[in-house]
């Protein structure tokens, strides 16, 4: 049942009616409706005209046998020989003038007084019978008999008969009168024979429109149900995009598959920008909050290491003291090295990044890589001096590379590609690790988000935090066994030249 | 065949021209033309074409049947001795005895005599004389014909009835086939024909026939008669009467008469033709 109606949820409450049909039964049935109406009416039509036709054209050939057969009956009726009379009306009448075109079913003399001369039927019209006893019929002809203008023929028609009349005229004097009777529907064995024609043809044609349409039909509405169905999706899901092949065509049907896989696309980014955003947001709102934290925590802090070392230097040692305050000492480091972590200063007084420096990176970490036996790719296209902050780009890189070569696990593989260009500096840093779940990849630069179960979890803020404040971007991908971080971060005056014209 | 008869015309016309007395020569040449009466042989050709060819052979000349549509063209042809012979109706005989002279009387039934046949529709009720016929429409064969015209009048004068009154409307047929034709297609109420014509039809359409039915029969009269003109030469005219005679004695004559359903020719006498002598002269012809 479902399957004969659209789904969409809009409808779904009503009652069914013919018009909540799916397109892909509607557009083929409401073809055929009109397919089968314009056959039956152009037949129809057809039919009408060609029983009028036919009529007249029986008519006008009966009407013509008629004066012929007239002009021959002249000479019997005027000497009176009715056997010759006889043989001619048998003559042209039979089997031939019943079935041919003229369908006359009998064929009447009558001499002047209007009585039966001879006929071909002498069962039905008897010798010397006067015409108005023949029957209704020919009681109301016997009416018009004489008004029948000179040369002229007179057609009746009657119930149940066509009587036509042609005058027996010799000299301008009417000798009598020939009587063609025909069956009211003279014409309909001719016609039947018509009709069932028609109808064959019809039905013929029929017969290949029919699943023409219904296939066209369905061609026609598969897309748009397709469509459809997608449409409906939009509200809940992100579909997926129609299939190519579904209407290649250029009219106003393909214009609107391809104004929907336009829509989707948009819709895709706009999408994606709304989740960065949310993110970006978090993670600002976050770097806030730490700094916000960590400055509170600095002053204390301060004050709380100057007393230690004050302990440490002129106070008295008993035994507890000369075992907590190393304690308090190492405590207080980390919490100073967590909050200096935190609050995070990439800008500042720093000398130029230069090809140095990254190969630095490098060989920091290049111990670490080895231990791990993992293999390196190391790509450094880096020349003269860049417009750039060393110290937090060399921390970035190095956060970068560390995560990698503990990402890649042993005998992995750690790629690096760092270039630059007027605008730009370019580092990328994969590894062939295992791929970040969906779930991890929001909260991935948040701090104490690590999956790994060594580290403090703040390597990926803190760079993030670096390539932010340098107006940077960083960005991470992780599918089929490749995980990519890349950072991209623009020249320092660069920056200032954006700045300045925003 | 028609290229050696044309030959042969040509020779007869040639020996007319050279020779003095080319008269006797070419009547003797020239084709023998006998009338025949529209009996039933008017629908049967065949049977005429073999007739004609055997009498051709016997009598060693052509033969030419000379048709008409009625007994009154036959009689006119008679009268200008445009025919040799004829093969005439008993009434037209007696009326034309002043041009020809009886030869040969063929045997129907092993007999010189015929009848006739008052005849209506088989579907027809109720009429059992030619009396209950008054006021129907009634149909001749041709006012020279004996069976069919001259006896069934004499037979209504008998009754006391005029017979130019008696029926309300009469025509002619012009031949006794399509006056059995015109009762059995309810045109005419009635007929009287040929009995002659009736059986011979009855032996071959019995069907046709069985459409009418017999009412009355009349007395016997003489078997319509071959004629010759009179003055038709001795030696030709006993020559036809020969052959026709010696038909029954030869197979080919033999079926001929078999299809023409007659048993042989006889020698016309006048006493076969007495009574219609009689009727003729009470009809006042």
């Amino acid at each position: 049942m479902k399957a004969w109606r659209i789904w969409c949820a809009r409808r779904a409450g009503d009652g069914m009616s013919i018009f909540d049909l799916s397109l892909r039964f509607k557009i083929p049935l409401l073809g055929s409706i009109i397919i089968i109406a314009t056959a039956l009416g152009l037949s129809l039509s057809y039919m009408v005209q060609a029983r009028t036709d036919l009529k007249r054209d029986m008519l006008e050939n009966s009407e013509g046998l008629g004066r012929v057969l007239a002009h021959t009956l002249q000479s019997p009726l005027l000497h009176d020989d009715v056997w010759r009379g006889f043989e001619i009306v048998n003559t042209l009448h039979g089997d031939e003038a019943s079935r041919g075109s003229f369908q006359v079913e009998g064929l009447i003399v009558l001499n002047e007084m209007h009585e039966v001369f001879v006929s071909s039927h002498p069962d039905a019209y008897p010798l010397l019978i006067p015409l108005g006893r023949l029957g209704n019929a020919f009681r109301t002809l016997s009416t018009h008999l004489d008004s029948i203008p000179l040369g002229q023929t007179l057609t009746l028609e009657t119930d149940d008969k066509i009587l036509q009349v042609v005058p027996l005229v010799a000299d301008d004097v009417v000798l009598g009168h020939l009587i063609l009777v025909h069956p009211a529907e003279f014409f309909w064995p001719r016609f039947k024979t018509l009709a069932g024609n028609t109808a064959i043809i019809t039905g013929l044609a029929l017969a290949f429109l029919l699943p023409v349409n219904w296939y066209w039909g369905q061609r026609m509405a598969r897309p748009l149900v397709l469509l459809s169905r997608r449409m409906d999706d939009l509200g809940r899901t992100l579909p997926e995009p129609l299939p190519h092949t579904i209407y290649p065509y250029g009219d106003e049907l393909g214009c609107l598959f391809d104004a929907y896989d336009r829509m989707l696309e948009e819709r895709e980014v706009k999408t994606a920008m709304e989740r960065e955003i949310v993110k970006e947001g978090r993670l600002a709102a976050l770097g806030r909050l730490s700094a916000g934290i960590a400055h509170e925590i600095n002053n204390p802090l301060g004050g709380l290491m100057t007393a230690v070392d004050t302990l440490k230097q002129y106070g008295e040692h008993d035994t507890v003291s000369r075992r907590v305050l190393p304690l308090l000492e190492r405590g207080l480091v980390q919490i100073k090295d967590i909050v200096a972590a935190l609050l995070v200063e990439a800008k500042g007084a720093s000398r130029k990044l230069t090809w140095q420096d990254v190969e630095d990176a490098h060989t920091l970490l290049a111990e670490e890589a080895r231990k791990r036996r993992v293999a390196w790719q190391w790509d450094n296209r880096l020349q003269g001096e860049l417009d750039l902050p060393a110290t937090p780009v060399r921390q970035v890189l190095i956060n970068m590379l560390l995560n990698a070569v503990q990402a890649a696990g042993p005998e992995g593989r750690v790629e690096a590609h760092i270039q630059a260009t007027d605008a730009e500096l370019s580092i990328e840093v994969g590894n062939g690790g295992d791929t970040i779940p969906p779930e991890q990849m929001d909260s991935l630069f948040e701090p104490f988000a690590s999956r790994k179960e060594t580290g403090h979890g703040l390597g990926l803020w803190i760079s993030y935090q670096i390539v932010t404040q340098l107006s940077g971007h960083i960005g991470v991908e992780s599918r089929d066994g490749w995980t990519r971080f890349s950072v991209a971060l623009p020249m320092e005056n660069e920056t200032c030249t954006t700045a300045a014209s925003a | 065949m028609h290229r050696r008869l044309f030959l042969h015309h040509l020779g007869a016309g040639l020996a007319m021209t050279s020779l003095p007395n080319g008269h006797v020569l070419a009547s003797e040449d020239r084709p023998l033309r006998i009338g025949m009466s529209p009996v039933f042989l008017h629908d049967s050709h065949g049977l005429m074409g073999e007739w004609k060819a055997y009498l051709s052979k016997r009598l060693k000349r052509q033969v030419i049947f000379v048709l008409r549509d009625s007994y009154g063209e036959t009689m006119d042809l008679i009268k200008q001795h445009r025919l040799d012979a004829a093969w005439l109706c008993d009434y037209p005989y007696i009326l034309m005895k002043a041009y020809v002279i009886p030869l040969a009387t063929p045997l129907y039934g092993g007999r010189p005599y015929y009848r006739s046949y008052l005849i209506v529709s088989s579907q027809r009720k109720g009429v059992h004389s030619i009396a209950d016929l008054e006021g129907k429409v009634f149909a001749y064969a041709d006012p020279y014909s004996n069976t069919s015209y001259l006896a069934p009048r004499h037979a209504l004068k008998q009754l006391g009835n005029n017979p130019d009154t008696f029926f309300r409307k009469t025509f002619f047929t012009w031949s006794h086939r399509k006056a059995i034709e015109a009762v059995a297609k309810h045109l005419a109420d009635g007929a009287a024909v040929d009995s002659y014509v009736w059986e011979s039809l009855a032996r071959v359409e019995p069907e046709f026939t069985a459409r009418t039915r017999i009412v009355s029969r009349s007395e016997e009269f003489g078997f319509p008669p071959f004629v010759v003109d009179r003055e038709l030469p001795g030696g030709t005219a006993r020559d036809l009467r020969h052959v026709l005679m010696g038909m029954e004695r030869d197979d080919e004559g033999r079926a001929i008469l078999d299809k023409l359903n007659l048993t042989s020719f006889s020698q016309a006498r006048p006493e076969f033709y007495e009574s219609v002598e009689d009727m003729v002269r009470q009809a006042g012809g």
